[in-house]
């Protein structure tokens, strides 16, 4: 896998199957990326778990905290690490524990880390680095061209919606306008 | 994983416009509305708190807006684009997020004269404050570089047209300095050119010239190119610190690579207020639609006038960079390949009453202060744009006393001649 570059299809089909989501990292702040990005997932109907041991057994948006991935009672389907790179090989040999373990390991934007990345594709599992969740979906599905994004998509079909105000990942699209500078300076930047 | 890269032709058309998700409309739709409903309190708590997207009140987003914004974003390689009412309301937004009073920035000297003027004059009572560089000299940018600096600014070809920036050097001045670099595209296009390719970081522009290309709209585009790295600066508390206006939001933080469309729009746009007209929106998405069409109709008429011009008898010298011979012909090879632009100055041997007797001649070009229109437009600067500077600062402004301006449109260019033809003979 290409960790500079991504298909749409890929992340349209990771976004499309999972259904469970731990975000490690999750901040109850309402001003705050995480926070953001968990109810935004929890609105597009995403079972969210927030993983945060400074909060653990308080909820957040109705949903229980808990301490560390191996305290939840569930299976989980993909794990969202919004934490600094450091800490996502300890996170995904966290994940490798689990029973299913998750099959997507998930690093925020502005979060990379190799390693981690082998790991857990050498474990079968799909990886996403260096991405939000939230501005992918919004992507995929043009929602975020309602704030002048370049989704780098184009379709001559017409889009299916979700609800007011809402759009689908359930679609197709051809690549469109390249952002052939920002990404060369993402790639230099995830090298240093 | 190598995906198909549409050409710019393909993105003209396309980019950001998908038939409409209610109405099947294959147009975009003008969405002549002021706000939009919420769903529930809940929905529209998320819609201010931005933790989902959408739209509130057309100050801040419209859907037929975004079309074009999205649009001029892809055409320039950009990560995001925002729509403004004009040109210098793109500039004022643009500033307001980069500058705290008391703070500079480097610009080009040779600029459009609109753009010396608000640099000058209005942005003086704000308490920023313009430092003037030479893009002919390119070491006069580094020298004018402070502590207090916070941008340079550019255009790419310069209005009145002629002047060519070396944008990759000027670029790297500024990554050295630390600080973003604006290119004004209004005369170049994306089509013709794209700053961000040679090391801008953001990309600004006057939609009422060729992108509309109609002369019948006004509008004005902010691109983020996405390369600029505003938490590490840590000088642009507008993107890297918790903001007041935004309940403790950090742009570049929470918006990535987009960080700067979005200070933009939520904390310059929505407080300060230019928002462009939806119906101005379509007009000039319409206008994109044909611009790598009219930009290679321009620029083929643009050379075969500024030829004929420059084998006039009654002409002193012509300025444009697609003659050779003219000193920014290499740079135009390097930055223009497909093309030197449509606008361009010539000076008469007969001076001042010569340019008057021209521009009242003409029966073809329109005397008027615009560039960028499918019609071919002139304009004698001297008695008119320039009229209030003293001779000295006509003349050191490119708008001496024989000076004229032309903006060359797509007409059939045989006309265009002929009309000129017969205005000198009478000039
Ligand atoms: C190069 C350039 N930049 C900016 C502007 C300002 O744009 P507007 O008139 O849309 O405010 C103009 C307008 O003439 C221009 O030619």
């Amino acid at each position: 896998m290409n960790h500079d570059a991504y298909s749409d299809g890929y992340i349209r089909g990771i976004l499309n199957t999972v259904k469970t989501i731990a975000m490690v990292g999750a901040s109850e702040r309402d001003n705050r990326p995480s926070y953001f990005a968990f109810k935004y997932l929890l609105e597009r109907g995403y079972r969210m778990i927030p993983v945060n041991p400074g909060h653990a057994g308080e909820t957040m948006l109705g949903q229980k905290i808990y301490a560390r991935l191996s305290d939840i009672p569930e299976p989980i389907d993909m794990v969202d690490i919004f934490r600094a790179s450091k800490h996502a090989l300890a996170i995904v040999q966290e994940a490798l524990l689990l029973k299913p373990h998750p099959q997507v390991i998930w690093m925020q934007l502005g979060v990379r880390n190799d390693e981690a990345a082998a790991l857990a594709e050498a474990n079968g599992m799909k990886v996403v680095m260096n991405r939000c969740p939230k501005i992918e979906y919004g992507r995929l599905s043009s929602e975020i061209a309602w704030i002048g994004v370049n989704t780098r998509t184009l379709s001559a079909k017409r889009p299916p919606i979700g609800g007011l105000q809402r759009m689908s990942l359930n679609r197709s699209s051809a690549p469109g306008g390249a952002t052939a500078a920002a990404d060369r300076v993402q790639r230099q930047e995830s090298d240093q | 994983m190598n995906e198909r890269i549409p050409g710019f032709a393909t993105l003209a058309v396309h980019a950001g416009a998908q038939p409409d998700p209610t109405t099947g409309a294959r147009a975009t739709p003008i969405y002549q509305t002021t706000s939009y409903v919420f769903e529930s309190v809940d929905h529209a708590a998320s819609l201010f708190g931005l933790q989902t997207f959408g739209n509130i009140y057309t100050r801040i987003g419209n859907p037929t807006t975004a079309v074009l914004e999205e649009r001029v974003a892809a055409l320039e390689g950009g990560t995001a684009g925002l729509a403004t009412a004009s040109g210098h309301a793109a500039q004022v937004l643009i500033f307001h997020c980069l500058l705290q009073p008391g703070d500079e920035f480097v610009a080009s000297k040779k600029l459009y004269g609109g753009s010396i003027n608000q640099f000058n004059h209005a942005f003086k009572n704000f308490n920023w404050n313009v430092v003037w560089a030479d893009p002919d000299d390119i070491s006069s940018f580094e020298k004018a570089i402070s502590p207090k600096t916070k941008a340079i600014f550019t255009e790419s070809i310069a209005n009145p047209g002629g002047v060519i920036t070396d944008m990759a050097a000027v670029a790297q001045i500024a990554r050295r300095a630390g600080v973003p670099y604006i290119v004004d595209n209004t005369l170049a296009t994306p089509y013709l050119c794209k700053p961000i390719d040679h090391g801008a970081d953001i990309v600004v522009h006057s939609l009422t010239k060729f992108l509309g290309g109609h002369g019948n709209s006004m509008g004005g585009m902010i691109v983020d190119g996405g390369t600029f790295n505003w938490s590490r600066e840590r000088r642009y508390p507008m993107l890297c610190e918790p903001r007041p206006e935004y309940h403790g939001v950090v742009m570049h933080e929470t918006f990535g690579n987009f960080g700067f469309a979005m200070a933009c729009r939520m904390l310059a746009l929505r407080d300060i207020g230019p928002a462009i007209a939806p119906f101005n929106a379509f007009l000039i998405l319409t206008g994109i639609e044909t611009l790598p069409l009219r930009m290679q109709k321009h620029c083929e008429n643009t050379q075969a006038v500024a030829e004929w011009i420059a084998a006039h008898p009654k002409v002193a010298w012509v300025s444009y960079p697609g003659l050779p011979g003219d000193r920014y012909h290499n740079l135009a090879k390097k930055y223009c390949p497909l093309g030197a632009g449509a606008v361009f100055t010539f000076g008469l041997k007969a001076g001042y009453d010569a340019g008057v007797n021209l521009v009242t001649n003409v029966q073809l070009f329109s005397h008027l202060a615009n560039i960028g229109d499918t019609r071919s437009l002139i304009i004698h600067p001297a008695s008119t744009t320039h009229r209030q500077l003293t001779d000295a600062q006509k003349v050191q402004a490119g708008a001496g006393p024989d000076v004229v301006r032309l903006s060359i449109g797509i007409e059939d260019k045989d006309d265009l001649i002929a009309d000129l033809d017969q205005a000198l003979a009478a000039a």
